[in-house]
């Protein structure tokens, strides 16, 4: 049987992964692209406990559901928020989208 | 080593793998596609936790719908997609100093979770037939009053409210007296 902490640790790294695409990257979809990973991680996390604890209760199952509409969610608006901006700027880079600043 | 920690080890190398290649490839539609393997592989960490049904949905929702939705905002903006420039930000050595700092403390902590957690997560319990119902009983918790119906409808409303409010975000800017004649 694989042990608890195994899972975690995977969910820690793939969190770690796109905490740092996030920070890092340039380009707004490479950064969107992140925090789907960072959510994945996450969903890892609820169903690991879920099984690992209280399998019979769905809760673990149900928040993780809540976590994919509001990760979908995400993904359609910041992608049209993008192209919105594309269209105006001609450009997708975040540091160059800096118009609230003046 | 049992047979399962085999798999297990490989299925979490490919996603953690790929996941790497997401956030360090120069050309953004291969980091789609690498995210594409990426989102395959939690798939297969929820077969391995005995929940099919959630890696059904990841499948559908994940590999089917945003993977296509990224894919096609970098079509969209494809003419910034050179391979010349760096895809990082001055800001990148910090970045990477954070997660990796993050990741020594996440992992510092796991490593004890056995001893600051008795009794849970060496094995898991054996209830197959709680796992053989578990998607009749998520749907009657989708739908008990004194469940998760309410969230379930604030779900609901909130993917409403994104579709209408990405329509008119993305919309192109229509001219008014264009529109009124």
């Amino acid at each position: 049987m694989i042990p608890l902490s195994w899972y975690l640790i995977v969910a820690a790294a793939l969190f770690c992964i796109g905490m740092y695409g996030i920070l890092a990257r340039r380009n707004a979809v490479a950064m969107l692209m992140a925090v789907e990973l960072t959510l994945n991680a996450v969903n890892i996390n609820l169903i690991a406990f879920w099984r690992y604890t209280d399998p019979s209760s769905s809760a673990g199952v149900a928040w993780a559901i809540f976590v994919f509409t509001v990760a979908a969610a995400e993904a359609a608006v910041g992608l049209a928020l993008i192209i919105s901006i594309y269209r105006q700027r001609e450009s997708v880079i975040a540091e160059e989208l800096d118009i609230l600043k003046y | 080593m049992p047979v399962m920690q085999i798999i297990f080890i490989i299925v979490s190398a490919v996603t953690l793998v790929s996941a790497i290649m997401v956030v360090t490839d120069r050309n953004l539609f291969h980091a789609a596609l690498w995210m594409m393997l990426s989102f395959l592989g939690v798939a297969g960490l929820y077969i391995l936790l005995e929940n099919g049904f959630m890696a059904a949905t990841q499948l559908l929702v994940y590999i089917g719908a945003i993977s296509i939705l990224v894919i096609f905002a970098i079509m969209m903006t494809r003419r910034l997609m050179s391979t010349t420039e760096s895809p990082y930000n001055s800001q990148w050595p910090w970045g990477g100093l954070a997660a990796l700092l993050l990741l020594g403390l996440l992992a510092s902590v796991i490593t004890q979770f056995d001893s600051l957690v008795p009794g849970v997560g060496r094995t898991a319990p054996e209830t197959e037939s709680a796992i053989q119902s578990m998607v009749t009983d998520l749907g009657v918790a989708f739908t008990a009053s004194d469940q998760y119906v309410l969230v379930f409808e604030l779900a609901s409303v909130l993917l409403l409210v994104a579709l209408v409010g990405s329509i008119i975000v993305a919309r192109p800017d229509i001219d008014p007296e264009e529109d009124n004649s």
